[in-house]
């Protein structure tokens, strides 16, 4: 028995080809979306991974440090060592801001960590990791910095000795890593024309520089410039010691809020990106619903245009079994071919997107079952059509 | 089977090749960008090379000693004699109070000087009388007993010539007691006086020592209280960079290492300097230890309160094992480093020892000639396969 199908397609090979490959762009964007949607998920976890942190210290009744500004202070970490089960304590301060990179401005989150403690950049791609106490910085490769730039925060330079990838906050911009006094310093800085106006605004308060007590007016002046707080003290616990019970602990007894690792991935999956995520979730189903309902419209348009040769086939005598596995062959032909160019095209274009975009091999795995899926519900409605075409019409038309 | 349907027609052919070279290409998208791609590491070995520790710190230009002139009480300002920047000598005017009434209050404390030497004289001449009268009375007292013992005159006349010579012996001493007084008073009043010219000098603000005039924070006409200053003084000689190191950084330093001193005026100029003190109280808020370091030698013209960034050379090791830092990590608690091992990322505890701002001393866990990955593209986990490439710019 000759394959039909085969023999059909062999016909038509170019406009085979090409429907599959216009099939294969659609499936493809789907498959991008999917992607898209992936990322920001994986953008909200990632930095959890990187710091490796099994519990997060941040100010109390907060969701900080990322979905609310926290602050704690920054000698907390010493009541926290004390406590049993704890191997590391690292304090963190993060602060989105914008730098400047050959003239052009370039939004970062900067991480102030301590090293040698948790909180720092997780592995690196080139350089080396931060060793000086000041003025050093470790970038991600996203914000087009390479090693030897020299970047401004604040009032300082900063050198960039280390460059690491994917350290990306949660809301997808890079990462740019220094040392926590800099962090520290840079989140309570004030430009230099504010200091100076601030001076002159305190010697001009007669109830901060009275005469005769010159020694207040410098004290007040040093209280306003110096920053003792940080956003996060990041906790990792030795082997065998519950990281839930010991937030609770924290939580109950040192009176801030403690999450586990968990929780923080809950607070930045599910509360920080929710909005943005659910959008993309939603236009990802309406995007995969239109991408199957175009594809059973193209294998459905696809056999009506063959109504003459069906009729042929009837007349001739051909089994109506053979028909419609010819139907079905074609119509899963066209899902494959669909598929591996929607996922071809995906892989190449992804990396080219700004912000990650994370085909997922079970992401893929489902889109290809789906494919087919539809493809086969396409080519029943399809089969029945030509299961009711009149033998007559090869003659007629 | 026909042996027509064997014959491959070139329309196949093609169509063969290109399904062909599809699969070829999707299955090189795959491995290579895909998320079957093996991560991309960088390698390096593990070599004996120099280690050249540093520790970092950063500080200000400080003086050595910072000298604030100023009066012992509080007073107004007549004249500020020097300014801001003035090189002055020891001992030299650099301002002067207004003295208001001392110059009166001197004048009388004169008179009260000269006053009490005539009071002095005066009660001199009362002695000098009363002398007298001693004298006068024991002759007269003399002569009476003498009438008394032959019998001339009554027991009863004596002894009252007796009497008015204890009463003249007794006012000369008081005479002689007022004198020693109205001594005692030409003392009081002289140093009166001189308590007068004293504080008379003490409102002329003097230079401790050979420096420089770093403030002028009062101008003339102004009220200052005991202890503000008025001028402040630094020795331009004694300079030193007084800078904050990392407790967890600051064991092995010690005085006299040889330190490199970057001022931010000048970013790329190392000025050498050598650690001079190390205090004792750290900083205990910021967990920093104070590190004084000098200039050696000083240069031309420096400027306090500039910042300053401090190299401390720590001993070194020579021919130690090592690997660069970024090659270092830390799996559930444990510092190693990864290793390619069949084309599986392996990780390999180990032990270190010498840190410099490059390269970390291998102490144990490692031999020379190993190889361990430097770089990844990826954080790396247990059986991650991993390739060899050149990782650099992307």
């Amino acid at each position: 028995m000759i394959n039909l199908a085969g023999r059909d397609i062999a016909h038509h090979l170019k406009s085979y080809l090409l429907t599959g490959l216009g099939l294969g762009l659609l499936i493809g964007v789907t498959l991008t979306m999917a992607g898209v949607y992936r990322g920001m998920v994986d953008d909200a976890k990632v930095l959890l991974r990187a710091v490796d942190a099994d519990i997060w210290v941040v100010q109390q009744n907060t969701l900080g440090p990322f979905a609310e500004p926290s602050s704690v202070p920054d000698d907390l970490y010493r009541a926290l060592l004390g406590l049993a089960g704890v191997a590391q304590a690292g304090n963190v301060a993060y602060l989105t801001m914008q730098v400047s990179h050959h003239g052009q401005s370039q939004r970062v989150m900067v991480a102030g960590y301590e090293q040698g403690k948790p909180g720092g950049p997780a592995f690196l791609m080139a350089g080396r990791p931060i060793s000086r106490a000041h003025y050093e910085a470790v970038a991600d490769v996203k914000t087009g910095f390479q090693v030897g730039d020299i970047v401004r925060i604040r009032r300082n330079d900063y050198t960039v000795i280390g460059l690491t990838r994917r350290m990306v906050s949660s809301g997808g911009d890079p990462m740019l890593f220094i040392p926590l006094k800099d962090a520290q310093a840079a989140q309570f800085l004030k430009d230099n024309d504010a200091i100076v106006e601030d001076r002159q605004r305190l010697a001009a308060n007669p109830a901060l520089n009275r005469p005769g007590q010159s020694g207040v007016l410098d004290a007040v002046q040093a209280i306003q410039t110096s920053s003792h707080k940080v956003n996060a003290v990041l906790l990792r616990l030795q082997p065998g010691f519950d990281a839930r019970a010991l937030a609770d602990t924290i939580a109950r007894w040192q009176r801030f809020t403690a999450y586990t690792r968990d929780d923080m991935e809950e607070i930045l999956v599910a509360k920080l990106i929710a909005t943005a995520a659910k959008q993309i979730g939603l236009f990802l189903v309406i995007l995969a619903v239109v991408s199957a309902a175009i594809v059973a419209f193209i294998i459905y348009t696809m056999t009506l245009g063959k109504i003459k040769e069906i009729a042929v086939l009837k007349l001739i005598g051909t089994r109506d079994r053979t028909i419609a596995a010819m139907i079905l062959q074609e119509a899963l032909g066209l899902g494959v071919i669909g598929f591996f160019v929607g996922k071809f095209a995906a892989t190449l274009w992804a990396p080219a997107f700004p912000k990650y975009v994370l085909l997922e091999t079970g992401d893929a795995g489902r889109a290809f079952i789906l494919t087919l899926i539809v493809c086969a519900l396409a080519s029943l409605l399809a089969i029945r059509a030509a299961l009711k075409i009149d033998p007559a019409e090869a003659i007629g038309g | 089977m026909k042996p027509g349907t064997l014959k491959i027609s070139p329309r196949t052919l093609t169509l063969a090749l290109g399904a062909l070279a599809f699969i070829a290409a999707f299955v090189w998208l795959l491995t290579t960008r895909g998320p079957l791609a093996p991560v991309g590491v960088e390698i390096v070995t593990v070599t004996q090379e120099d280690l050249d520790p540093g520790v970092y710190g950063i500080g200000t230009v400080e003086a050595r000693h910072a000298y604030a002139v100023g009066p012992i009480q509080a007073g107004r300002l007549l004249r500020v004699q020097v300014d801001q920047g003035d090189r002055v000598r020891a001992g030299q005017l650099l301002a002067e109070m207004d003295p208001v009434d001392l110059r009166q209050r001197g004048e009388a404390a004169a008179s009260a000087v000269a006053r009490a030497r005539q009071t002095a004289l005066a009660a001199q001449a009362q002695v000098a009388e009363a002398e007298s009268r001693a004298r006068l009375a024991e002759a007269n007292s003399a002569r009476y007993q003498m009438l008394v013992n032959q019998k001339f005159i009554a027991q009863e006349m004596a002894d009252s010539r007796h009497h008015e010579a204890a009463a003249a012996n007794a006012a000369l001493a008081a005479a002689r007691a007022s004198a020693a007084g109205a001594q005692r008073d030409i003392g009081r009043a002289e140093a009166e006086l001189q308590g007068i010219d004293q504080v008379r000098d003490s409102l002329k603000l003097l230079s401790p020592i050979d420096g420089v005039v770093t403030a002028r924070e009062a101008e003339p006409g102004t009220t200052v209280v005991a202890g503000q200053a008025v001028l402040r003084l630094v020795d331009p000689a004694a300079l030193w960079v007084r800078a904050r190191v990392d407790q967890a950084r600051a064991r092995g330093i010690a005085v006299g290492q040889a330190a490199d001193i970057v001022l931010r005026s000048a970013p790329g100029v190392a000025l050498p300097g050598k650690v001079a003190r190390i205090e004792l109280q750290s900083d205990a808020v910021t967990e920093e230890r104070l590190v004084s370091v000098v200039f050696d030698p000083a240069p031309a013209q420096l400027y306090l309160g500039e910042l300053a960034e401090v190299t401390i050379r720590q001993p070194g090791a020579r021919g130690v094992l090592s690997v660069p830092r970024a090659a270092l990590a830390r799996v559930n608690s444990q510092t190693g480093v990864w290793q390619a091992v069949n084309g599986r990322a392996r990780f390999r505890p180990v032990r270190i020892g010498l840190q410099s701002a490059e390269r970390s001393q291998i102490v144990s866990g490692l031999d020379a000639g190993e190889k361990v990955i430097v770089y990844s593209a990826k954080q790396l986990d247990d059986d991650m396969r991993v390739r060899e490439e050149q990782l650099g710019q992307p």
